[in-house]
């Protein structure tokens, strides 16, 4: 039954699982969905590297929309700034990989050498999606060594960051694994050197007590001075800021307890608080770590510049040449191919332009321009080749000016959290309590005042307290990464939790700029789609691409006396039928026939049929998100775009004026500036430089983003758009955070308050501070983890 | 018992004998991936011949 079988075949593209749409490519009995696909199976198998369809099953992506020029690498400068080291024979290169995603990426990346003999060794560290690859740089250069990668489907993303690449982050995460591993050390040998004094050294000799004791000293110096020395340096910084945080009484508990340890030992009046010390500073440090480990693998120090290419084609004396970007100057003539971004503001001398401001303005249509005119930096031109002159330098155009600006500059200092506020009081209550008891010993019994002292800054030391708040936040930003929400800072949960109105943009942020739909006004049978498919197959624009897509029709026909005019339409002969597409005015159409949005005819044989209607796809659960926010808080949409869709919104807005169409860049940013004028706390939702400015203006600002690889500098947080409809969640579970924060701030108040009982009376022993500083943290450790991973099972997070 | 003096201080310097080698591990790169390795380790030798694809031969 063959008929059965050819059903069982999935349609499925062998190398990245896409569906395959019109085309068949084949390989042996392997089916892919383009070009690239076939090809990249195709280097594979012929080194003897089909191994990578071995471990994961469709373990490529798409090389459906690629190509980049390489050139640049071949410029010496730029190399130079990329390769870790370089000598004689042998360079080291680390590169980002954004593609990396699975075991089989691994073990792929890591046989290189077997597709380029010149490649010595490949590492990659995954979880920063990173390969480093040591090459013999007589046999291939760097360009070679990256368009190996690229032709296997695994582009390096270089960009400006690279170039001025810190390596800087490495060290500090190595720095404290290193005094987490000097406070655990010490930590350890002191608990075992004051175990005898717990259980009573009475019938000891008193020299073991003393060698006990001086040992415990010795061990806690390095805690003083390498482990616990950043407490002091923070702690001081803050003090000179005029701000009161946590490393405050921090900072004063460790010394304190020094202090009196030493004290206590050298002059043999007791045991001292080593013990607590040294579990009082591996316990932060461990906490420190933890809030570190969070943010570890989503950079956000991207700039602006990483969306310009390194480096720019230039044309001298008729060849061309490879700039970096830094060094394009005024008057250069420079070459733009399809699909690259315009570096700086520029005048069209040859070619035509048709180019994509989505990035700048936020019109999703693309742009014609005529020779002569000027053309902005940011733009991505679609069609051909451009030469270009260029007006300004880079450091001064539009996009850098945007940048500039001063909203765009000023960091956030806004952003107050509860434990900043509240560890301020802590303080200030603290140090009252401290006096208050000193004082009242001196009067009825002056030996005590200054162990009652001492002994109530030890036990307030805010260890739970410092602790409750990034382990909660990390348990929720582990919780968030799940989802695909990925937030810059702590902080930013707070903030979600006080939001009140919420701004969005349009296009790419509420819609999905991947699924565009299509409708068909008009009539037209099974073989005309037939023709309109193999018509669009010979174009590169997006629409006719889109149209190719939505047809879903295998090639069939050839075409025949093919023409396209940019801009306008195509056509052409194809089994004898005459096929023409594209505007009305293309078609020779009365203007009046013409809708309102973007439209394209269609006329065959010289009948017209109808209109194709592109309408942008809203982003699934739309709606839902919509109403439920619209419960609680105020919606606002700001789009740069036309005002097509207003009537299919405005139900969730309830009035127009919620709506603003045609906004640029700059409205955008006053538009969120008077919100907050007006005491509104604001989260805006955008997608792209064009409202960057609103994005870090607003009190937070959230990127909605395809490709989490590729998103705003200047944003808060980054939400895959996948997650859309999981926003009314997030902002649930944030308030949760904030409820699980409060609540263990007041279990380790009532901890401190047990402590402070015994130490105001000035009885406080070693023993009971021992006890109670472990138990408080690892009471806040457990309960906030498990309160916040509770709230997430009820918000459907987890 | 002033074996106790001896007993301490061996075990004192053994466990800084631990510590410096932890410093070592850290400072040779062996901390800054994790992940990595667990997978890599999973990976078959260099296969020579794959294995003939069996395929529809049981269903007709």
């Amino acid at each position: 039954m063959p008929a059965e079988k050819t059903f069982i075949i999935t349609d499925h593209c062998f190398h990245c699982g896409e569906d395959i749409k019109a085309d068949d490519y084949k390989l042996n009995d392997m089916k892919f969905c383009c070009l690239g696909c076939k090809t990249v199976y195709g280097i594979l198998s012929k080194h003897n590297l089909q191994n990578y369809y071995t471990y994961n099953k469709v373990p490529g992506r798409t090389q459906q929309n690629s190509k980049t020029n390489l050139d640049y690498l071949n410029v010496k400068e730029i190399a130079a700034k990329l390769v870790d080291y370089q000598d004689g024979n042998i360079s080291i290169i680390t590169l980002y990989i954004p593609a990396i995603h699975c075991s089989s990426c691994i073990w792929l990346l890591e046989h290189l050498y077997q597709l380029q003999p010149a490649i010595v060794k490949s590492r990659i560290d995954f979880l920063k999606k990173q390969v480093t690859i040591t090459f013999n740089n007589q046999e291939a250069s760097l360009k070679e060594v990256a368009e190996v990668l690229v032709s296997i489907g695994y582009e390096p993303l270089i960009s400006q960051q690279d170039v001025v690449k810190e390596k800087q982050k490495n060290n500090t995460e190595r720095k404290l694994i290193t005094k987490i591993a000097v406070a655990g050390f010490c930590f350890g040998n002191v608990m075992l050197l004051s175990f005898p004094e717990y259980f009573g050294l009475g019938y000891f000799d008193k020299e073991f007590k003393d060698f006990f004791g001086w040992l415990n000293l010795a061990f806690s110096i390095p805690i003083i001075l390498y482990s616990g020395a950043g407490y002091f340096s923070s702690a001081w910084n803050n003090l000179k800021a005029k701000r009161l945080n946590l490393d405050f009484p921090l900072a004063l508990g460790i010394a304190v307890m020094f202090i009196r340890t030493a004290y206590e030992i050298v002059l043999r009046t007791g045991a001292g608080f080593a013990d607590t010390l040294c579990g009082l500073v591996f316990f932060l440090l461990i906490g420190k770590w933890m809030q570190q480990r969070t943010f570890q693998h989503i950079s956000f120090e991207r700039d602006y510049r990483s969306y310009f290419p390194v480096a720019v084609t230039t044309l001298k004396n008729g060849s061309e040449i490879s700039v970096p970007l830094s060094e394009l100057t005024t008057g250069d003539r420079i070459i733009v191919r399809s699909m690259e971004i315009i570096p700086a503001d520029a005048i069209l001398l040859k070619g035509e332009a048709l180019i994509d401001f989505s990035f700048v303005t936020g019109e999703s249509r693309p742009l014609k321009k005529v020779l002569g005119e000027v053309i902005y930096a940011g733009g991505r031109q679609l069609s051909g080749v451009l030469e270009l002159e260029v007006i300004k330098p880079v450091s001064q155009s539009y996009l850098t000016q945007l940048w500039n600006n001063e909203a765009f500059v000023k960091p956030k200092t806004g952003i107050k959290t509860f434990s900043d506020t509240a560890s301020k009081y802590f303080s200030i209550a603290l140090l009252i309590l401290a006096f208050g008891a000193a004082v009242f010993w001196m009067f009825s019994d002056p030996p005590k005042a200054l162990a009652s002292f001492t002994a109530v800054l030890i036990i307030a030391c805010p260890c739970a307290l410092a602790l409750s708040s990034p382990f909660t936040l990390a348990a929720v930003i582990s919780i968030f990464d799940k989802n695909g929400f990925y937030l810059k800072n702590n902080a930013v949960i707070e903030e979600m939790a006080r939001t009140d109105t919420f701004v969005f943009d349009k296009t790419g942020t509420i819609t999905n700029p991947d699924a565009a739909g299509m409708t068909f006004i008009g009539y037209i049978t099974d073989e005309q789609r037939q023709l309109v498919s193999d018509l669009t197959r010979n174009s590169s624009h997006p629409l006719s691409r889109e149209l190719t897509k939505y047809l879903k029709r295998p090639a069939l026909w050839p075409t025949d006396n093919y023409a396209e005019k940019i801009g306008r339409g195509i056509s052409g002969k194809i089994n004898g039928n005459d096929v023409k597409l594209g505007s009305s005015t293309f078609l020779d159409l009365p203007l009046n026939n013409s809708p309102e949005k973007t439209a394209t005819h269609v006329m065959i044989n010289g009948q017209y049929l109808g209109h194709f209607i592109i309408r942008q796809h809203w982003r699934k659960g739309l709606g839902t998100v919509f109403q439920k926010l619209g419960k609680k808080y105020v919606l606002h949409l700001l789009s740069g775009d036309q005002p097509h869709d207003k009537y299919d919104l405005i139900t969730f807005f309830n009035s127009g004026d919620k709506m603003l169409f045609e906004q640029s860049p700059q409205q955008k940013l006053d538009y969120v500036k008077n919100l907050q004028n007006s005491g509104r706390k604001t989260v805006m939702f955008g997608d792209g430089l064009n409202d960057s400015g609103a994005l870090k203006q607003s009190n937070l600002g959230i990127a909605v983003t395809d490709n989490i690889n590729n998103f705003t500098p200047g944003c808060d947080a980054v939400l895959d758009g996948r997650s859309f409809e999981k926003i009314p969640q997030f902002i649930r579970q944030a308030k949760d955070a904030v409820k699980v924060i409060h609540m263990s701030f007041a279990v380790s108040l009532a901890y401190n308050t047990a402590g402070l009982f015994f130490a105001v009376q000035g009885v406080l022993s070693p023993l009971i501070a021992a006890v109670l500083m472990p138990l408080s943290t690892v009471t806040i450790i457990v309960f906030t983890t498990t309160a916040v991973r509770c709230y997430a099972r009820k918000n459907k997070l987890l | 018992m002033n074996m106790i003096f001896i007993l301490i201080g061996c075990s004192v310097v053994l466990a800084m004998v631990f510590l410096a080698a932890f410093f070592w591990a850290v400072r040779s790169g062996q901390h800054d991936d994790t992940y990595t390795p667990s997978v890599r380790i999973l990976f078959d030798d260099e296969l020579l011949d794959p294995e003939p694809e069996k395929g529809d031969q049981d269903h007709f």
